[in-house]
């Protein structure tokens, strides 16, 4: 049963090879095979998390080579959590990419299937080297799915976007460096219990080698100031992938927990706690910026583009704490806000495709076809990503600010996330009276029939039913999600699965 | 020897970071390829600096060498060589549909409106 965990990796790996030599002139039937595979990834994903939900860590390791030595996966709630919302995430942008976008480049569907294998690798992997192949995987994937379709701005957004991944590439090759010079591993659960261990002498040398790796990971993450690639990227980019780059964010927020709880977590002697000054302050500044830049945004895509810098702050709030409640609220803000945000750039896309040559610019513009239901859905997904009740990022923010209750400068921080969340209010709701409400000229409605399928629209909607069902089943959810959090925090299961022994057994033995 | 490593790696640093910074592609490309060139040599001397020791065992040896980091500067050596070749050809790709080889997005704004349709902001409106 526990072979079943390399199947993330090999599946989408294989149908990418697949779809690339046996399929590449045949769209109709690539289509159906890129379905095929993300729907048995579902299924499997969905497999080890239950797997995974007894609370036991498994390693998995390839080649038998015993722990330290070889490579290794290791499935915990945390990855298979993550695992789970990537594949059901990339199950429902699918059909929406089948519409058409597909068709507009090359190769759409082997770059999503080597996306979700890096994605996919990255949440699985129990190595830091291992984590920068995975890391790389994704990202050529990303440069694919960012460029396709082509056109200067893309290409011109493209390259800023690759430079700065090359950037946090190499700082990443120099901080692994660093970690290995010192500790003279980098299986994630040997240097959980070597950290400790470290003679004073190289106790600097660690030290920037993990700051440096924070970064590299606050890059990924968005945080501020290192956030600015963001809303050039996605909005240059096409709605699908746009939408699958949701998970990407949360892969940067991912490392960090993974990081900096069990390498850098509590047991860590003279580095322990390692990320805990820095992570709040960048991610309450980022929380102010993400949603100033709401405000300013000229078209509702670049207004997504900064509330998802917005919601990462929120998130990497909560997550910064490192306790069990911050944690605990940081996950389940994770995925409502990656299944809202893929829910907004694809309603972006669904807005502008109606709008002939006005696009989504929030300009006053002839009545869209079917704006009652596209603009319903609007109003839903604006709900849920400003924090209004009913809706799940209500439940999210206020776990956040209850978990934040009693933390140092709290009220500054209670202050920041509920006036963010009235300017994100002021944003959306400019943007959706401009598109939905203020017709240019209302004779002008365009006479022919809407012929466009009803699919995209339905693809939205699931998403929405995707937060809404986390708001109607939040009591389970936190429950389990609590459990996760717990498991993420407490490094010696996870060492015990990987090495055999308890992490404090083995640095007492040596 | 560990002067001259050190200081190699500082100046490949420093000529990439100054070239990264530069307004047009080509710099930036080559400064990208001077940091991954201070990457490798960084990553040789991770595992100490050690003159005619073999990486693998064998009987008549007096000392090893750490193996992990050719290893690993093999795999960096490989995706950084894949990295350059792609953003080389979306360079010339970017410089060939704009007709300009800037970094900065400047342009941005005028080209996501496709500029032979009007501008309602500005008041034409399509008759």
């Amino acid at each position: 049963m526990s072979n079943l965990i390399v199947v993330p990796t090999v599946l989408p790996a294989m149908t990418a090879a697949l779809l690339i030599l046996a399929l590449r002139h045949d769209l109709a039937r690539q289509r159906i095979a890129s379905v095929a595979a993300t729907a048995a990834l579902l299924a499997i994903t969905i497999g080890l998390f239950m797997l995974a939900s007894d609370g036991q860590p498994r390693a998995y390791l390839l080649g038998n080579w015993p722990a330290p030595f070889g490579i290794v996966l290791v499935l915990d709630g945390l990855s298979a959590t993550m695992l789970v919302l990537t594949s059901a995430l990339a199950f429902l942008i699918l059909p929406y990419a089948i519409k058409g976008w597909d068709a507009q480049g090359r190769h759409f569907h082997a770059l999503f299937q080597f996306q979700l294998l890096g994605i996919n690798g990255a949440f699985l992997t129990g190595d830091l080297f291992n984590l920068f192949v995975f890391f790389e995987v994704m990202l050529i994937a990303s440069y694919g799915l960012m460029l396709h379709g082509g056109g200067a701005p893309r290409l011109k957004a493209g390259f800023q976007y690759v430079a700065i991944n090359l950037v946090a590439s190499t700082l990443f090759l120099f901080a692994v460096g660093l970690i290995y010079a010192v500790t003279g591993t980098l299986n994630m659960a040997d240097l959980a219990g070597k950290v400790a261990q470290i003679a004073a002498g190289d106790q600097a040398l660690l030290k920037s080698g993990a700051l440096m790796l924070l970064i590299v990971f606050a890059i990924k993450a968005a945080l501020v100031p290192l956030h600015w690639w963001l809303p050039a990227t996605y909005a240059a980019t096409s709605a699908p992938s746009a939408a699958l780059f949701m998970i990407m964010t949360k892969v940067g927020a991912y490392s960090i927990l993974r990081v900096y709880a069990l390498i850098f977590g509590a047991e860590a002697g003279a580095l322990a706690q390692l990320a805990n000054p820095w992570i709040p302050p960048a991610a309450i500044v980022t929380l102010v910026f993400g949603s100033v830049g709401m405000l300013a945004s000229r078209t509702l895509r670049d207004l997504v583009c900064f509330w998802v810098v917005a919601s990462m702050g929120t998130l990497l709030i909560a997550l910064g704490t490192f306790d069990l409640p911050g944690v605990t609220a940081a996950l389940y803000y994770l995925i409502h806000s990656t299944l809202t945000g893929a829910a907004l750039f694809l309603l972006a896309d669904l807005v502008a495709e109606r709008r002939a040559q006005w696009l989504d610019r929030l300009i006053p513009a002839p009545e869209i076809q079917r704006a009652t239901l596209i603009g319903g859905l609007f109003f839903l997904a604006a709900i849920a990503a400003v924090g209004m009740p009913p809706l799940s990022g209500f439940i999210g923010k206020l776990m956040v600010l209850e978990a934040l209750r009693g933390a140092p400068g709290w009220p500054l921080i209670w202050f920041a996330i509920l006036g963010t969340s009235l300017l994100m209010i002021v944003g959306f709701a400019h943007a959706g009276s401009t598109l939905f409400w203020k017709s240019r000229d209302a004779n002008k409605i365009v006479e022919e029939s809407d012929r466009r399928s009803f699919l995209p629209i339905v693809v939205v909607a699931l998403l929405l039913a995707g937060t809404a069902g986390l708001s109607v089943a939040a009591g389970p959810a936190t429950r389990s999600l609590e459990g996760i959090a717990r498991q993420a925090l407490d490094p010696n299961p996870y060492v015990r699965a990987v090495l055999g022994t308890d992490a404090r057994v083995r640095a007492a033995g040596r | 020897m560990e002067l001259l490593v050190a200081s190699a790696t500082g100046v490949l640093v420093a000529v990439g970071v100054y070239l990264l910074l530069r307004g047009r592609t080509f710099p930036v490309i080559v400064g990208l390829t001077f940091l991954s060139y201070a990457a490798n040599v960084f990553l040789f001397a991770i595992g100490r600096l050690a003159i005619n020791r073999p990486p693998i065992i064998s009987p008549n040896a007096s000392g090893y060498t750490d193996p992990l980091p050719q290893a690993l500067v093999l795999t960096a050596i490989v995706i950084s060589f894949g990295m350059t070749a792609l953003i080389v050809v979306l360079a010339l790709r970017g410089f060939l549909e704009t007709g300009s080889d800037r970094v900065d997005l400047d342009t941005l704004d005028d080209a996501r409106a496709p500029r032979k349709k009007p501008d309602p902001g500005r008041g034409d409106w399509p008759a």
